[in-house]
C-alpha cells in the first residue's frame, strides 16, 4: 500500500501536511497534520483584555478581523457589555465584507487551479470563449478581443519559460475536464478577481485604516467615529457614498462573475457531487446579530446542528457541550489523554513526540498533529459555509432555501448533493451571493441612523479596568468564512488569566480523537480517487473545498497557568 | 540562464500596456522611494533592460498577513508583479503546485540558480526544541531558511515576525521564535517591519534593487530609511490638533468625530517611525490614525512588548523632549506648545548624535530616528 504524502499542502493558509493510504486507485485512509505552532494564547496571559483583539487578530492574516471580532465579543460577554447599534452594524459590515472577499479569493486563487488547467487556455478560441461568457453572464468584459489579450498574456508567460506561480502545477492531469474555452474564461477571471479583491477590500481600509489587520475594534464598540458633516470623522456622508459604491461593486462581481463561473465549472465536474462527503454532521454558531448579541433567533444566519445529513431536524447548540481531545495531538493532559476538556477547563502541555526533522513520514498510529480535536457531545462536526447553508436550509431560512434550490436546479442535483466536495464549493458561492446582497443595506442603515443624529459608536462605561469585577469570564462566537469560531476568556485582576480559541479549521482538520473518530478532512478524503499518486490532484480538490486555515487551527491554552515544558526530541 | 527571458516592457506591451502607463508606474516608484526626479530615467532604463528575476517567498511561523498585504498591492498590482515584473516561483499560499512539486522548485533554485534569485521571508523561525514548532516537507524552518536564503542573491524579511520574531517572540516566547537575521546571521537581510508590511514599500525596495543593483539606504535595523526614517507623529494629519492641545478624551466624543489627536487614547505615533501617514494602506485609501484608532507602533522594534499596553498613554512625548510631562499636555498652553515644537527639532538633532550603534530594543527608537536619521 503506497502512502502519499503532500507537504506542504499549498494554496491554503498555513502549514498543512496530509498523508494518505491509497488502495485500488482510491484513498483508503488519511491523516491530517498541522505542522506549525506559535502559542499565542500563552503569550496573551497577563495582558490587558482590552487589547486581546489586537493580538488574536494575528492568529490569521487571511481571515483577518474574525479573531478580533470574536475576541471583543468574548471580553464584552465577560463584562456584560452590549455595544451600541452603530457598532454592531459596522462590525457586521466589516465581517460581511471579509466573508465576500475571502470567498472570492478562495475560489479563484486557492481552489480554481484544482479544476482549471491554465495551459489549456492557450488552445481556446477567444471568439468561442466570448460566446461562452455571454451565454452565462451579462458581465461586460466578454469580448473576443478581451479574451484574446488574456490569452496572449498567458502565451507570453509560457513562452518566456518562466511560469511564475504556475510553474509547478499538475497541468495535463487526466482529472481536468474543462474545455479550453472554460479554462481561458477562468484564467481571465482569476486575474480580474485579483483586481476585485484589492479594490473591494478598501471598505476595511475606510472603516479600519488598513487590511489585513484592521485597527478599529474596541471593547464596548468601534473606533470608527461617525458624523455626517465632519471631514475628520471615520464615517461621514462622503465615506458612506464610497462604502455604498464598493458594496455595489461586490454584488455585481459576485452575481455576474463568481456565481456563473462556479455553475459553469461545476457543470463539468458533477461526479464531484458524489465525492468527499465526510462526516455528515454540521455545526453553525450562527452570526450577524440583527439586534442584541444574545438574541440568537434574530441572527442573519441561524445557529444549529444538523446530524447525519438529516435536513428535517435542527438541533440546538449549547457551547457547554464543546470539548477538545489531544489523543493524537502533540500535547498531554494531566489526567490522561483519553478524556476531553471544555475550553474553560482547557489545559495544554505541548509535548512533541513526532519524528525528528528532517523526516519522511509521521507515525500516525500515535500523535501526529499540532491541532487538537474538538468534538460536540463527543461527535466530530464539519463547520464552514456548507454547514451554515445546511443549517439555514434545514431551519427554513427562506432566502437561503431559494438560493440553494436555484443552484441545485441549474445543476440538476438533489439537496443530498450538497454533502460533497462540490457541495462545499457551491455552498460557499451561494453564501457569498447572499452576503453581497445585504452589504449595501447595512451601509444604508448606518447612513440612516447617522442622518437621524445617532452617532454613538462606543459604550465607555466599563472602559476603565478599575470598574471591572476582580474575576470574570465569558466567550464570544462568530461565523468566520471557514466556520464556527469561538473565543473563551478568563479575566482576573484586570488581566488575561486564560485565553482559548476553538477555531473552524481545528474542527475540520483536527486529527483522530480518543475513540479513533476521524475529523472532517480525514473522513472526506475516504474513497477519493487518485489517478496518479505522484500528482494527487483529487486529494487537493477535497482538502481545498474546506478552505484550510492552519495558522488559525493551531492554538494552545493552559488554564492552570503552567509554563511550557521544554521538549525532548530524540 | 536569464537571457532567454523577456524584458519587462516586452511583457507589458504583450498585454497591451502602453508606454505611458509603464512610465506612470516608474514615476510612482520614484516618488515612493523619495528619489530625486533625475533618477526617473534610470528607473525606466533599468526596468526596460532587466530580464524577469526570480523570486521565492518563504512562510514560516506566520499568519499569511504579509502575503495578503502583498495581494493588496496597487502599484504595481500583484498580477503585474507576479506575471510581468518578476517570476514568482515559490509561494505556498498562492502557488499552483503542492507537496513534491512545490519542494522541487526550492531544490532547483538552490542547486541551479544559486546567487540569482530574490528571497522574501514571512514569519518567525522557532529555535526552540530542535525546530519542531515549524516544519515544511518534514524540514525545519531554520533548515529551509539557511538553505534557500543562503543561496539567494538578496533577502528581504517582510513583517514584524520575520524581522525580529514579532508576536510569536513576544513574552514568554514559547517556541523560541526569532527573526530571520538572528536565525541566519550569515545572510544580509533587508527588514521591512510592520504588521503587516506595507506592499508599497516592498514594491519600492524591489524596484530600487532592480534599478540600481543594490538595496536602498538602510538604518541601524537594516530597514530602508525612505520608509522608516521619520516619526509618524511628524507626518500625522492630526498633528495640528496635538500642537493646539485638542485631544480625543473618550471614544466617539466630539473630538473623535472631528478627527482630533489620539495621543490620550494611547496612540504610539510620537514614538514610532514609519511612512504610514504618507503612503497609507490599500492603495492610499487610509491608515489607522485617519480611521480613528491610535497607532500601535507596529513598525517599531519588538513592538508587541515595547509598545504595549496599547491603550496606555505614552509617558513622554518624543516631540516635547524631557521637559514637558504628559500631564501638562493638552492644557491649552499654546505658548508652551509652540516653544516645545521648536525644541523638538533641536532635540531630535541632538539625540540623533547619541543614537546607539547597536540595536537597542525598548523605546530608544523614536528618539534615535528623528529628521536627522533620514
Amino acid at each position: 500500500m503506497p502512502r502519499i504524502v503532500v507537504d506542504p499542502v499549498t494554496r491554503i493558509e498555513g502549514h498543512l501536511r496530509v498523508e494518505a493510504q491509497v488502495e485500488g486507485g482510491a484513498i483508503a485512509d488519511a491523516w491530517s497534520s498541522g505542522t506549525m505552532f506559535r502559542g499565542i494564547e500563552i503569550i496573551l496571559r497577563g495582558r490587558d483584555p482590552r487589547e486581546a483583539w489586537i493580538w488574536t487578530q494575528r492568529i490569521c492574516g487571511v481571515c483577518t478581523t474574525v479573531h478580533a471580532l470574536t475576541s471583543v465579543r468574548a471580553v464584552e460577554d465577560a463584562l456584560g457589555i452590549e455595544v451600541p447599534d452603530n457598532a454592531r452594524i459596522i462590525r457586521n459590515l466589516i465581517a460581511g465584507t471579509q466573508l465576500v472577499q475571502d470567498h472570492v479569493i478562495h475560489f479563484y486563487h486557492l481552489h480554481a487551479l484544482d479544476w482549471v488547467d491554465v495551459t489549456l487556455a492557450l488552445k481556446a478560441d477567444p471568439g468561442k470563449t466570448s460566446q461562452l461568457a455571454e451565454s452565462i453572464s451579462t458581465w461586460p468584459k466578454s469580448s473576443r478581443n478581451y479574451f484574446k489579450a488574456v490569452q496572449d498574456r498567458v502565451k507570453k508567460l509560457v513562452d518566456s519559460g518562466q511560469l511564475s506561480l504556475f510553474a509547478s502545477g499538475y497541468w495535463g492531469h487526466p482529472a481536468y475536464h474543462l474545455p479550453p474555452e472554460a479554462n481561458l474564461l477562468a484564467v481571465a477571471h482569476y486575474i480580474e478577481a485579483l483586481e476585485f479583491q484589492r479594490e473591494f477590500i478598501r471598505i476595511h481600509s475606510v472603516l479600519g485604516g488598513k487590511n489585513p489587520h484592521l485597527q478599529t475594534y474596541l471593547v464596548g464598540g468601534m473606533a470608527s467615529s461617525m458624523d455626517a458633516n465632519e471631514p475628520g470623522a471615520t464615517i461621514n456622508t462622503e465615506r458612506i457614498t464610497q462604502l455604498r459604491e464598493l458594496a455595489r461593486s461586490a454584488r455585481s462581481f459576485v452575481e455576474q462573475v463568481y456565481v456563473p463561473d462556479v455553475l459553469a465549472v461545476a457543470g463539468f465536474y458533477k461526479d464531484w457531487f458524489g465525492r468527499g462527503e465526510g462526516l455528515g454532521n454540521f455545526l453553525a454558531y450562527g452570526c450577524y446579530p440583527m439586534g442584541s448579541i444574545k438574541d440568537h433567533a434574530k441572527f442573519f444566519l441561524p445557529r444549529g446542528i444538523v446530524l447525519n445529513r438529516d435536513l428535517t431536524q435542527v438541533h440546538p447548540v449549547d457551547p457547554a457541550n464543546i470539548a477538545e481531545y489531544v489523543s493524537h495531538s502533540w500535547y498531554e493532559y494531566s489526567g490522561g489523554d483519553a478524556q476531553s476538556k471544555h475550553p474553560f477547563d482547557g489545559e495544554t502541555n505541548p509535548k512533541y513526540s513526532g519524528p525528528r526533522p528532517p523526516f519522511q513520514q509521521l507515525d500516525t498510529e500515535k500523535k501526529y498533529s499540532w491541532l487538537k480535536s474538538p468534538r460536540y457531545q463527543d461527535q466530530p462536526m464539519e463547520v464552514g459555509p456548507l454547514a451554515r447553508m445546511v443549517v439555514a436550509y434545514a431551519s427554513g431560512h427562506q432566502e437561503v432555501r431559494t438560493l440553494v434550490d436555484g443552484v441545485l436546479a441549474k445543476l440538476g442535483a438533489p439537496p443530498a448533493a450538497l454533502f460533497s466536495t462540490l457541495g462545499r464549493v457551491a455552498a460557499r458561492a451561494i453564501e457569498t451571493a447572499l452576503m453581497a446582497r445585504h452589504l449595501e443595506g447595512w451601509v444604508n442603515e448606518l447612513d440612516d441612523r447617522m442622518s437621524h443624529g445617532d452617532v454613538r459608536i462606543h459604550d465607555g462605561r466599563l472602559w476603565d479596568p478599575a470598574s471591572w469585577p476582580r474575576e470574570a469570564r465569558g466567550f464570544g462566537t462568530h461565523e468566520a468564512p471557514r466556520g464556527a469560531l469561538g473565543h473563551w476568556i478568563e479575566i482576573e485582576d484586570k488581566a488575561i488569566k486564560n485565553y482559548q480559541a476553538v477555531v473552524p479549521t481545528t474542527w475540520n482538520a483536527g486529527p483522530r480523537d480518543a475513540k479513533g473518530q476521524r475529523g472532517a478532512y480525514e473522513a472526506a478524503l475516504l474513497k477519493t480517487p487518485v489517478a496518479d499518486g505522484e500528482r494527487p490532484l483529487e486529494l487537493l480538490r477535497t482538502i481545498h473545498s474546506f478552505d484550510p486555515c492552519l495558522a488559525c487551527a493551531v492554538h494552545v491554552a493552559d488554564a492552570r497557568g503552567n509554563t511550557l515544558a521544554h521538549l525532548q526530541v530524540d | 540562464m536569464l537571457s532567454q527571458f523577456e524584458t519587462l516592457p516586452d511583457a507589458l506591451r504583450s498585454r497591451g500596456v502602453r508606454r505611458r502607463q509603464f512610465l506612470k508606474f516608474c514615476s510612482a516608484m520614484v516618488a515612493t522611494l523619495a528619489l530625486p526626479d533625475r533618477y526617473f530615467g534610470q528607473v525606466v532604463a533599468a526596468l526596460e533592460a532587466r530580464k524577469r528575476p526570480v523570486l521565492v517567498w518563504l512562510e514560516f511561523q506566520d499568519c499569511a498577513g504579509n502575503t495578503e498585504s502583498m495581494l493588496r498591492s496597487g502599484h504595481p498590482t500583484v498580477a503585474e508583479t507576479v506575471l510581468e515584473l518578476l517570476s514568482w516561483e515559490y509561494h505556498e499560499t498562492i502557488m499552483a503546485g503542492a507537496g513534491k512539486q512545490a519542494e522541487a522548485v526550492l531544490d532547483r533554485m538552490v542547486k541551479e540558480h544559486r546567487g540569482e534569485y530574490l528571497a522574501v521571508v514571512e514569519g518567525s523561525i522557532p529555535m526552540g526544541d530542535g525546530g519542531v514548532y515549524c516544519t515544511i516537507g518534514g524540514r525545519t524552518a531554520l533548515d529551509i531558511a539557511r538553505g534557500v536564503c543562503g543561496a539567494a542573491k538578496a533577502t528581504i524579511a517582510v513583517g514584524a515576525c520575520a524581522w525580529d520574531g514579532g508576536l510569536v517572540a513576544a513574552r514568554p516566547n514559547p517556541t523560541g521564535a526569532v527573526g530571520l537575521e538572528e536565525a541566519v546571521p550569515s545572510v544580509p537581510v533587508v527588514n521591512l517591519g510592520g504588521c503587516p508590511h506595507n506592499p508599497a514599500n516592498t514594491a519600492a525596495v524591489l524596484v530600487h534593487y532592480l534599478t540600481f543593483g543594490e538595496m536602498p539606504a538602510l538604518d541601524q535595523y537594516n530597514r530602508p530609511l525612505f520608509a522608516y526614517g521619520k516619526l509618524i507623529h511628524d507626518q500625522c494629519e492630526r498633528r495640528a490638533h496635538f500642537d493646539a492641545g485638542r485631544f480625543v478624551q473618550d471614544w466617539g466624543d466630539e473630538g473623535h468625530r472631528k478627527g482630533w489627536c489620539l495621543y490620550k487614547m494611547g496612540c504610539k505615533g510620537p514614538e514610532a517611525t514609519f511612512n504610514c501617514p504618507s503612503v497609507r494602506w490599500n492603495d492610499g485609501t487610509s491608515w489607522p490614525v485617519k480611521a480613528g484608532h491610535g497607532c500601535l507602533g507596529c513598525a517599531s522594534h519588538r513592538f508587541w512588548d515595547t509598545r504595549s499596553p496599547f491603550y496606555e498613554r505614552l509617558p513622554h512625548v518624543a516631540g516635547f523632549g524631557v521637559d514637558v510631562p504628559a500631564t501638562s499636555i493638552g492644557m491649552g498652553l499654546a505658548g508652551v506648545v509652540t516653544a516645545a515644537t521648536v525644541a523638538h527639532a533641536v532635540g531630535s538633532a541632538v539625540r540623533a548624535k547619541v543614537r546607539p550603534e547597536e540595536p537597542e530594543p525598548p523605546s530608544g527608537e523614536g528618539a534615535g530616528q528623528g529628521p536627522a536619521g533620514a
